[in-house]
């Protein structure tokens, strides 16, 4: 019933080109995502009005478009006023922004989550507020933040196959390109999903043992004494 | 009870209104090495606010406090933060770090604010520890440890800078019963071996067996102040009389803490 | 700018993308709903082997991109077995199943932290475990569920996007089709992301209101 030749003569192949490139994707996109993520929380919840304004309105934006628009925008609508990005650097863009916007929503939570008062006692020993920010806020947000966080990375994972709307090769987009010209669409995807399923069962797993490494007695505690 | 004739902390006139309500009309005093000086007052009164004007947590709107001969109110922030290091401060809500033990609490400003080496952190951290009893603790997370145990790890935090005065906003209004006795009985050494103190408190009996003077600060004024004996026996209005008679039947006369 | 005026004749076309887009996601977020609240009661309630069932629908169809979820589905599984469905339909129904494994978690979720205890005392007093759960259980956890259900209102929508992949005409569909014939793609994929930006407003305000109606006196968690 399963045509093995055709599965390791043909699909296999093909789908290897794809799935490094879904791996480039997110190998690039998850970091810098986070980053940014940080950055735009921090301005969000820190910084003066202007700052703080931009940063709402980032996220905003990002969280509440598709994600698609946004990737049109930046592949097919930027060529219009002369910027040109090839579909990884647009697609890993697109990715950036996007889960940026989320991974600072769930950071500005966590943020918001810790208790003033040690901020107001980092200052009464002298530290200027960006160094209780950095030593005293941070280090306990962004554990809190770790199960939202999470969850976009896994989001990240998956809506990577985006990238091959904006003409990007990834593993879903050979899949495609496979399956159109041999008209196997049921067996090419199975094959697909159960490698997306792979990855994503890893990461998830990958994650929750970060989680356990960082956690500190006491720290699932939002109101301590 | 000394009263060395160096002067250490002087606050002149301070104003301070939130939203249009005066909690500090014009406050004023003189605070000398090693002594301790406790603030009394009805709840409201702008006791915590007159601390944290001192330490420039809040920034009052008339008046200016001097920490021996420079001024600390109208400064940058750099400066504040200099002058922060001198003046300690305990809070009712202990503040303490979440995320780091005991220890790390107290050396990471040591380390962060006045850039001390790891090891030379470590060291005056653990003295501290041990100076307030918890030098077994060490290694314990604020959320394993009893709240007595907490406000002294706080305490032990602002020693290890080396303050020259001490500030404690109500220290043990957040512990149980059974708790205050061991951070009173710290603070009683502090005082014993010499440390500037200013502390706002209900706690009656520390009041009269530790305090040089006496303030009351009623309605954001200060109304009287003075030596315990007198403000306790024989004190000038009858609002303070009330007021002390009033919280002695409240808190008890003689708290059972430890010496 | 004549950007504006192709915007302003793209506007009619462009809104009607809105009917579809908005029928897809709620008709999705329904099918979810149906199908989720079962799989919820079936995750807590129900035996091993159903659990294990469950868990397992749940872990494929959150665990897949939509975009694979669409192509294996619409190209691959609804041929194999001759099921002829319109782009449109297919849609419902992927999104559909899909939603509904993201619901069943948030209601099960609402329903285990309720505690045993309000089960028990349907029970004592005679109740099957049926009637508690259609009774008691269902009636708060679903209330409670309101908050982590409003998020799937506006993941819905920026999801349904993606079924442009298969060609349903909502807004982006409609967006790229004017697009490739002015020539003027920023003015025009703009306006499309104000108008999700405005359906997602819109729609969360309704949720808001819906969740101030439907509270439970007293019951702030």
């Amino acid at each position: 019933m399963i045509d093995w030749s055709f599965f390791l003569e043909i699909l296999l192949p093909s789908l290897y080109e794809g799935f490094i490139m879904t791996l480039k994707i997110i190998f690039w996109s998850i970091p810098i995502g986070l980053v940014v993520g940080i950055i735009i929380a921090v301005s969000r919840v820190y910084g003066n009005l202007l700052v703080s304004f931009f940063s709402k309105a980032y996220i905003i934006f990002f969280r509440g478009t598709p994600l698609l628009i946004q990737l049109f925008i930046l592949y097919y609508g930027l060529p219009s006023i002369g910027i040109y990005l090839s579909p990884f650097v647009a697609a890993v863009i697109g990715f950036v922004l996007c889960s940026s916007a989320y991974h600072a929503e769930y950071i500005r939570g966590a943020i918001q989550s810790v208790k003033s008062g040690q901020v107001l006692a980092a200052q009464a020993l002298g530290m200027s507020k960006l160094s209780a920010v950095l030593n005293i806020v941070l280090p306990q947000a962004l554990r809190r933040a770790i199960p939202g966080c999470s969850n976009e990375i896994i989001y990240l994972i998956k809506y990577s196959s985006l990238a091959f709307m904006v003409t990007c090769i990834e593993l879903t987009g050979a899949g495609k390109i496979v399956a159109s010209r041999y008209f196997t669409y049921t067996e090419v995807f199975l094959v697909v999903g159960a490698v997306y399923l792979i990855i994503v069962s890893l990461a998830t797993k990958a994650l929750n043992m970060l989680e356990e490494r960082l956690s500190f007695p006491g720290w699932e505690n939002n109101n301590n004494g | 009870m000394k009263r060395e004739n160096e002067l250490i902390l002087q606050v002149k006139d301070i104003h301070k209104s939130f939203g249009g309500k005066e909690v500090l009309k014009g406050v004023s005093f003189d605070v000398y090495k090693g002594e301790t000086k406790v603030v009394i007052g009805p709840s409201g009164t702008g006791k915590s606010t007159l601390l944290r004007c001192i330490n420039q947590l809040t920034f009052p709107d008339k008046g200016t406090v001097w920490l021996r001969d420079q001024e600390v109110t109208h400064h940058n922030l750099k400066e504040i933060n200099r002058f922060r290091q001198k003046i300690g401060m305990v809070f009712q809500d202990f503040n303490l770090f979440d995320h780091l033990n005991a220890i790390r609490n107290v050396e990471i400003a040591l380390i962060k604010v006045k850039g001390l080496k790891k090891m030379e952190a470590r060291e005056k951290a653990m003295q501290e520890l041990k100076r307030v009893g918890l030098s077994r603790q060490s290694l314990l997370y604020p959320a394993q440890l009893s709240g007595g145990q907490k406000q002294r790890v706080s305490i032990a935090r602002a020693l290890a800078m080396d303050p020259e005065v001490m500030l404690f906003d109500e220290p043990t209004s957040a512990l149980d019963p059974e708790l205050i006795g061991e951070v009173l009985g710290v603070m009683q050494k502090l005082a014993r071996e010499g440390m500037t103190m200013i502390v706002v408190t209900h706690e009656m009996g520390f009041a009269r067996s530790v305090a040089d003077e006496i303030i009351f600060l009623e309605r954001g004024k200060l109304l009287e102040s003075g030596p315990p004996e007198k403000l306790f026996q024989n004190p000038e209005f009858e609002r303070t009389r009330k007021f002390l008679f009033k919280l002695t039947e409240l808190y008890g006369d003689i708290n059972g803490y430890r010496r | 700018m004549e950007n504006l005026i192709v915007v302003y004749q793209a506007l009619p076309f462009l809104l009607q993308g809105i009917i579809t887009t908005l029928g897809l996601v709620l008709s999705a977020l329904a099918l979810g709903f149906i199908i989720g609240v079962p799989l919820s009661v079936g995750q807590v309630y129900g035996s091993p082997w159903t659990k294990k069932f469950i868990g397992l629908y749940v872990w494929f169809f959150r665990g897949l991109p939509i975009l694979v979820l669409l192509f294996l589905f619409y190209y691959g599984l609804f041929n194999m077995i001759g099921l002829n469905l319109s782009a449109f339909m297919a849609a419902v129904l992927v999104l559909g199943l899909r939603s509904s494994a993201y619901q069943a978690q948030i209601f099960r979720g609402s329903i285990q932290s309720l505690g045993q205890g309000q089960l028990l005392a349907a029970q004592s007093l005679g109740m099957s475990k049926g009637m508690a759960i259609w009774n008691i259980i269902l009636p708060q956890a679903l209330r409670m569920s309101i908050p982590g259900w409003s998020n799937e209102y506006p993941a819905m929508l920026t999801e349904s996007a993606v079924t442009y992949a298969i060609g349903v005409m909502e807004v982006l569909t409609r967006g790229n089709f004017i697009a490739s014939r002015t020539y003027r793609p920023m003015p025009i994929y703009l306006t499309c992301a104000i108008i999700f930006i405005l359906l997602s407003y819109t729609g969360m305000k309704i949720l808001h209101i819906l969740e101030e109606k439907v509270r439970i006196p007293g019951f702030e968690e």
